[in-house]
């Protein structure tokens, strides 16, 4: 519900959407909320390029001999699209969407720490994209996503450079989202706001800019020596003159393996507020879930070799990889729980991003301890490189990422936008997201424990009942997707207005008008002493 | 339920066949992951489909209060599930690592992986492509290596798994429990015919398989290759067996230590002797001048694992590397 | 920040005119010295993933090191050892003329300030200088792999020849890759001297200076790991 204050109406009320128009006051903004937009308009073009090819692999499979392409095409398919949804759309998802938009005004500042670097931050992730989708078009990559070498330094001919050279770009701009974001939750929070009474938003996206930070080089000089190499058709992976082609696997995992901590940590931050706000209730176990995504962080900087058990590294190697494995779980565990005590004696309603968070909980649970199978080693032997590891980081990322992605899209769209979408359609698009997710991806655990190997562009007859299976959930999940796109588009034109708090949410983002004047704030924030207090009498502000 | 229901159908296709002595190990773990999995998270689903029924909003001015915090709930929810944690790692770990080492005796099998076909060889001679047979209830290891990109043998139906890369020896091992012909795929991509590079293991009765080494039988075996490559190749002029040569002799060395001219020890083993084929200016020796040349360019990896098996023949010292 | 009675909320003090401080404040800090912490924050959050950037070059030469160490040593002899030092000086030099022009530009003191600059700007380019000169002798000596490696026979001093080219491949992409951060660096100072010629360099914003010379003294640090990592070893001092 809207606070009782009556509204200026949004058409006579300057705020960053009007306060000018024209191409270059967008392409030259350096106003986080315009830059945030800009991304939201790119990433959900590669989703859908992206989602385009999952289609495309999906429709191919339904065949054992294949249905649709050649296996060089298929090959190509699958690396595009791993290629182009985690670099191009899940890690920047969250973070350079919400995060661009959310962190200054949830910490009550004006804007990010250094906004002409967002913006630069955009041109670069532009720049990359158009490197890999200048590679996409002129005929593919077909190395995978992983760029493991011998093979994608010596012996494919495809346009492996320039996909490289996109991903390497794009890291610069996720390592200079993430510094913005660190510098800016250290230094500029509004007077009274102490680490503890930020909203859990914040804490995992000071968390992911950690990694971001941290962790982003490495995979640039992992895929610029690969480049090298394939320039100058020698290098430090070539067996030939004693390289370790394992040494590429050690130095691409320790980004890979983080990176998919990037991309959850911010749609944990996220349920975490869909949570609260939608059973009204402050999250149980605050600084416990504060604390798991700094833990998370720093945990997910050891396990990357739990990629390689059976890439030939020693057994004790496997051996402490695969204990800090287990400890990676525990934190992820924490949240789960804590989410769910917080609907404990709550008053909850059922709003469409709601229902994407309790997705996310549930989905992200079976993803999350799917994940133990892999942990441990004497099951990660057999279920390695196998279709379960495919359904297993497809329910962390799409069952657990994607949802919370459109959660908060939705949650923080009037914010956004100062329209309201249509609910009912939302709902059932999330339903029918879901139904089409899980009858894509639980038939995959049983094709990877029968023994179905990733990367097939032709299988064994006998795995095809599975494959029809999870080829016919890709369907509905891809026309689900659809909806969405299309209400949330007409409600920027034809939805009612939103008021400041449609929600009734706490936080000091809700505590401005929607859409936000430019510097964020009319009047000056009042910091809460207790963040989420849900609790407590309403009290008027203007 | 039509997801439970196509599972019922497929009932027999619910598990591959477990065919080898550790496939049961695994699928118990496996299983009882799989259990603690549905538990978790129809624990999960289950109280929150509860409480959201039980505490949905009736009226929109509802303030519920805040419940207090419980620390001994956090630790509970972190202690158990650690606990469960630490049982698992270390079944998962003590699995793999009983598994890790074949026992002694097993028979060896050399593979070589290339895009996109596979070639095996038997000790006794007959070579394969894309396929293996061998004789039921018996140790196999395997001890491989790939001519280009990195490949795997993957054998799901005895769950076992290990990349094959240049350069390099890895090895895995697996001992067959049931007659059966079953899927080898390989499980790492490798290129455009990476989903081609598939085959099968023949797992025979041990009549049978006598049989089949009758029908295959080659004019010569595995080592009786080496042996005539070591002297094709020259190899013979210097490594005299008396130790008089210029090179080492290689009687009874196999496996046993060796210690460079610049006091680092190394086991003789595979690796050792590929690198000494490839390599020999790295591994210098105290007593004798660097002068053997390098056979680069003039070996396969075949013939390097011919040779090999040659001069294990010539009598071992200890086992050979781990795995 | 005064506590108020538990439950209600703290009141944020009335934030003052934000432009009435000085044109060098940038609208989303609320102070000079707001905007100063960030741009140092800023700067040392970089300097990490910088770190962490050539950290993965240096890891994989400690591991081929310690493989090939043979064939790493004989190329470390046929480094320039005396043009690598004198390198080596000249960054210090360049560091000690930076840290002079952030003192400088601290004080308000124009004159000073360019002349540092240049001066490092100076060395730095003396720096780059000395460098080409021994990636051309080494491209005469046929020492470039991928494009012309073939060493004399002396040159490998025993050593297989590939190890030797591995010692080289890390050589040029780990000098390649501190020459372009140097090239980066003399930019941003060019950048910095051209701006203070202008007087747009005052005590309010000397900042971005401070930032730069940060940036400087990173690689700075940088060549120092490299000089003794890359020219040391080898024994040739046995």
């Amino acid at each position: 519900m809207s606070t009782a204050v009556a509204e200026v109406p949004v058409q006579s009320r300057i705020h960053y959407l009007n306060a000018n128009y024209g191409i270059k006051s967008w392409l030259f903004t350096t106003d986080h909320k315009r830059i945030a937009l800009l991304y939201l308009g790119s990433i959900t073009l590669m989703f859908f390029i992206g989602g385009a090819m999952a289609v495309l692999m999906r429709l191919h499979l339904i065949e054992p001999a294949g249905a649709l392409v050649q296996p060089e095409t298929y090959n190509k398919l699958f690396t595009m699209h791993g290629v182009i949804m985690l670099f191009f759309f899940l890690v920047p998802s969250i973070p350079a969407t919400l995060g661009n938009f959310l962190v200054p005004m949830m910490i009550g500042a004006r804007d990010l720490a250094f906004p002409r670097l967002n913006l630069l931050s955009w041109y670069v992730y532009i720049t990359g994209a158009t490197f890999t989708l200048y590679a996409l078009i002129s005929g593919g990559v077909d190395t995978g996503w992983t760029f493991y070498t011998p093979l994608s330094s010596h012996y494919l001919t495809t346009h492996v450079i320039a996909a490289a050279m996109g991903i390497f770009i794009n890291g610069f701009s996720s390592i200079l989202t993430g510094l913005n974001f660190i510098v800016t939750i250290h230094k500029m929070r509004a007077p009274g706001m102490t680490w503890k009474r930020m909203p859990l938003f914040l804490w995992s996206m000071y968390a992911t800019s950690i990694i971001f930070v941290l962790a982003t080089p490495v995979i640039a000089i992992a895929l610029f020596l690969v480049m090298l190499e394939r320039v100058f058709h020698v290098g430090i992976f070539d067996p030939a003159i004693g390289g370790d082609p394992v040494l590429f696997q050690h130095l691409f995992w320790f980004y890979s393996h983080p990176a998919v901590y990037i991309m959850i940590l911010p749609g944990m931050g996220v349920v975490s507020e869909l949570v609260t706000c939608f059973s009204r209730k402050k999250p149980f176990g605050y600084i416990f879930i504060a604390y798991s995504s700094l833990a998370i962080a720093m945990i997910s900087f050891f396990v990357w070799g739990h990629h390689m058990f059976v890439s030939g590294q020693s057994l004790y190697a496997g051996f402490i990889f695969s204990a800090l494995s287990f400890a990676v779980a525990i934190p992820s565990a924490i949240k789960v729980f804590n989410w769910t005590a917080t609907l404990y004696k709550g008053s909850i309603s059922y709003q469409a991003p709601m229902l994407y968070a309790l997705g996310f909980i549930g989905l992200f649970t079976m993803g999350g301890l799917t994940g133990l199978f892999l942990a441990s080693l004497a099951t990660d032997v057999h279920l390695h490189d196998t279709y379960f590891v495919i359904a297993h980081f497809h329910y962390i990322m799409v069952g657990g990422a994607v949802m919370a992605y459109l959660g908060g899209i939705h949650f923080w769209w009037p914010k956004i936008t100062g329209r309201l979408y249509h609910d009912g359609w939302a709902r059932f698009a999330a339903l029918v997201i879901f139904v089409g997710f899980n009858l894509t991806f639980f038939p995959q655990y049983m094709l990877g424990y029968l023994g179905m190997p990733r990367r097939y562009a032709v299988y064994p007859a006998e795995f095809q009942v599975l494959n029809v299976m999870s080829s016919a959930g890709a369907s509905i999940l891809g026309v689900g997707y659809l909806i969405p796109f299309v209400y949330l588009l007409w409600s920027i034109r034809y939805g009612p207005v939103a008021g400041a708090n449609p929600w009734g949410a706490k936080g000091l983002e809700w505590e401005t008008p929607s859409p936000p004047p430019t510097d964020n704030f009319e009047e000056p924030p009042i910091v809460p002493e207790e963040p989420y207090g849900y609790a407590e009498p309403e009290h008027a502000h203007v | 339920m039509f997801i439970a229901a196509m599972f019922m159908a497929q009932w027999p296709q619910f598990r591959p066949a477990d065919a080898s002595t550790s496939a049961d190990r695994v699928d118990h773990l496996y299983f009882f992951l799989t259990g603690i999995t549905l538990f978790f998270t129809f624990l999960i689903f289950a109280t929150i489909f509860y409480f959201m029924i039980k505490y949905r909003r009736r009226s929109e001015d509802e303030r519920p209060p805040a419940t207090e915090q419980s620390m001994g709930l956090e630790m509970t929810w972190i202690v158990i599930p650690s606990l469960i944690c630490v049982g698992l790692f270390f079944w998962g770990t003590s699995l793999f690592f009983a598994e890790a080492r074949p026992p002694q005796g097993a028979m060896e099998v050399f593979v070589v992986g290339k895009q996109w076909m596979w070639h095996l060889q038997h000790p006794e001679g007959p070579r394969e492509i894309n396929q293996l047979h061998i004789p039921v209830d018996v140790p196999v290891r395997l001890t491989m290596t790939s001519e280009d990109v990195i490949h795997d043998f993957f054998v799901p139906e005895f769950r076992v798994k290990m990349d094959v890369l240049p350069g390099r020896y890895t090895s895995e091992w697996f001992q067959a429990t049931k007659p059966g012909t079953y899927h080898l795929f390989c499980a790492q991509y490798c290129g455009t015919l990476h989903s081609g590079m598939t085959g099968t293991i023949v797992v025979m009765s041990p009549t049978d398989y006598a049989q089949w080494l009758r029908d295959n039988a080659t004019t010569e075996s595995l080592l009786q290759t080496g042996q005539q490559l070591f002297a094709r190749l020259g190899c013979d002029t210097c490594h005299l067996p008396d130790g008089t040569g210029t090179g080492p002799a290689l009687q009874g060395r196999f496996g046993k230590q060796v210690t460079l001219r610049d006091g680092q020890n190394r086991v003789m083993d595979e690796a050792y002797i590929r690198q000494s084929i490839l390599d020999p200016g790295f591994l210098p020796l105290p007593n004798y001048r660097p002068v053997m040349p390098t056979f680069r360019g003039q070996v396969s990896e075949e013939q390097i694992l011919q040779l090999i098996a040659y001069i294990k023949s010539l009598g071992s010292g200890e086992r050979t590397q781990a795995p | 920040m005064s506590e108020s009675a538990a439950g209600t909320p703290l009141a944020v003090p009335p934030r003052e005119s934000v432009h009435s401080a000085s044109p060098a404040l940038h609208h989303q800090f609320e102070d000079i010295e707001q905007q100063r912490d960030a741009g140092n924050f800023g700067m040392w959050v970089f300097l990490a993933t910088e770190m962490l950037f050539f950290g993965g070059v240096f890891t994989g030469y400690i591991i081929y090191r310690s493989l090939y160490y043979s064939g790493f040593a004989a190329g470390s002899r046929g480094l320039e050892i005396d043009l690598g030092a004198a390198m080596m000086f000249v960054l210090l030099a360049s560091s000690f003329t930076m840290a002079m022009a952030v003192h400088a530009a601290r004080e308000g003191k124009h004159q000073p300030l360019i002349g540092f600059l240049t001066a490092t700007i100076i060395l730095g380019v003396a720096f780059l200088g000395m460098k080409f000169t021994e990636y051309f002798h080494k491209w005469q000596e046929h020492m470039v792999p991928g494009l012309n490696f073939h060493p004399a026979l002396e040159s490998l001093r025993g050593a297989p020849e590939r190890t030797v080219e591995m010692f080289m491949c890390f050589y040029f992409f780990m000098t390649g890759l501190h020459a372009l951060h140097m090239i980066i660096g003399i930019g941003l100072l060019t950048i910095m001297a051209i701006l203070a010629r202008r007087g747009k360099i005052s005590r309010e914003n000397y900042n971005r200076v401070e930032v730069s010379g940060l940036y400087w003294h990173f690689v700075d640090i940088i060549w120092i790991y490299l000089f003794p990592l890359l020219y040391l070893i080898g024994g040739r001092y046995k």
